[in-house]
């Protein structure tokens, strides 16, 4: 899901700029007065983590291959603010060194997987584990969920900037200027694969770390919670 | 150190041996294709993609070595790139998140 250059159009690319730039600013802001010196091992180690996952790739029938982000877990342990900061690091180091993600479409692709992502899987999984125990099994699977739907969202937006590009840019003679493939296509393109294929890779992976979570120091599960020291 | 980042930085090594798994998927990823694959469903070249495709040379292009042909060697590089990403990551992550935190004892 990381959108090369070439295949967005100034507007889009423009438009995720003007909105990237002021939520990095804030979300710095907010990881200065939330972060405990005893996570920032922590928080080095899940820009790592996001990095070294988006690297497995996976095949799904049908020729295609997609990865897990990690996005969701770094929302739920760390907090959203902090995970937008994180995957961002992960994300501009794989456009710039690797060439993964152009450089034009690093807002866009931040966008998707450093925001929608840890924002979505944060409020389902606080969602779904309601008031139960920090250890339940209702979180663990609030977690997995979480993972799913968080996935699937960003898929489904990154399908849509591609989709509208041919409504957005065309030359003189009706040919698209940039991803050429509309909404019809890009969009189910993208969902389908990922709600029947990298989602569930990314709920697992997200249900196996918060698992361990919640076994080995649950007391990293207190973001967001009222009784944080 | 606590046990869980001993824990975790553990993990981390073994997920960077097994990296090379990654390469073993082929097939294509929607909307991450070259201009030549872009020609050969289409017919065409958006003029967008033609020009902006080639914007930014990365130093590592696709986690790979320019010469690197065997598995064997795209496997280590890319294991290297699998530990460039993770040392510049975290590196930059553990700067960050020691100068918000400077002075506080939590």
């Amino acid at each position: 899901m990381h959108i090369p250059d070439g295949y967005l159009g100034p507007y889009t690319i423009v438009a995720t700029w003007l909105i990237m730039i002021p939520i990095w600013v804030y979300s710095a802001r907010r990881l200065g007065r939330e972060l405990r010196s005893r996570q920032v091992p922590l928080l080095a180690l899940s820009a790592a983590f996001s990095f070294v996952i988006m690297m497995f790739n996976v095949p799904i029938p049908g020729g295609s291959t997609g990865h897990a982000v990690g996005g969701a877990i770094i929302g739920i342990v760390l907090g959203p603010w902090a995970a937008v900061i994180s995957i961002s690091v992960a994300l501009v180091l794989q456009a710039l060194m690797f060439g993964d993600g152009g450089i034009t479409a690093i807002a866009a692709n931040c966008f998707n997987m450093a925001v929608l992502m840890p924002f979505s899987a944060y409020y389902v999984y606080r969602l779904i584990s309601g008031t139960s125990e920090i250890t339940s099994g209702r979180r663990t699977i609030a977690a997995a969920i979480a993972g799913y739907v968080s996935l699937t969202l960003a898929a489904a937006m990154t399908g849509f900037m591609f989709g509208i590009q041919p409504l957005l840019h065309k030359d003189a003679a009706g040919y698209p200027l940039y991803m050429p493939y509309g909404l019809d296509v890009a969009l189910p393109a993208m969902l389908i694969e990922h709600a029947l294929g990298f989602s569930f890779l990314e709920a697992i992976v997200t249900a196996l770390i918060f698992a361990y979570v919640q076994k080995a120091d649950p007391s990293l599960l207190s973001y967001g919670r009222p009784s944080r020291a | 150190m606590d046990r869980t980042i001993k824990m975790m930085i553990g993990a981390l090594a073994v997920l960077i041996v097994l990296v090379p798994l990654g390469l073993l998927a082929t097939g294509e990823t929607f909307g991450e294709w070259g201009a030549e694959e872009v020609k050969e469903k289409l017919g065409y070249v958006p003029r967008g993609i033609e020009s902006l495709g080639s914007l930014w040379s990365a130093p590592i292009p696709d986690y790979s070595f320019p010469g690197a042909e065997t598995f064997t060697e795209s496997a280590l590089a890319y294991i290297a790139s699998a530990i460039i990403g993770v040392v510049v990551c975290a590196g930059l992550l553990y700067i960050i998140g020691k100068k918000l935190t400077a002075g506080r004892s939590d």
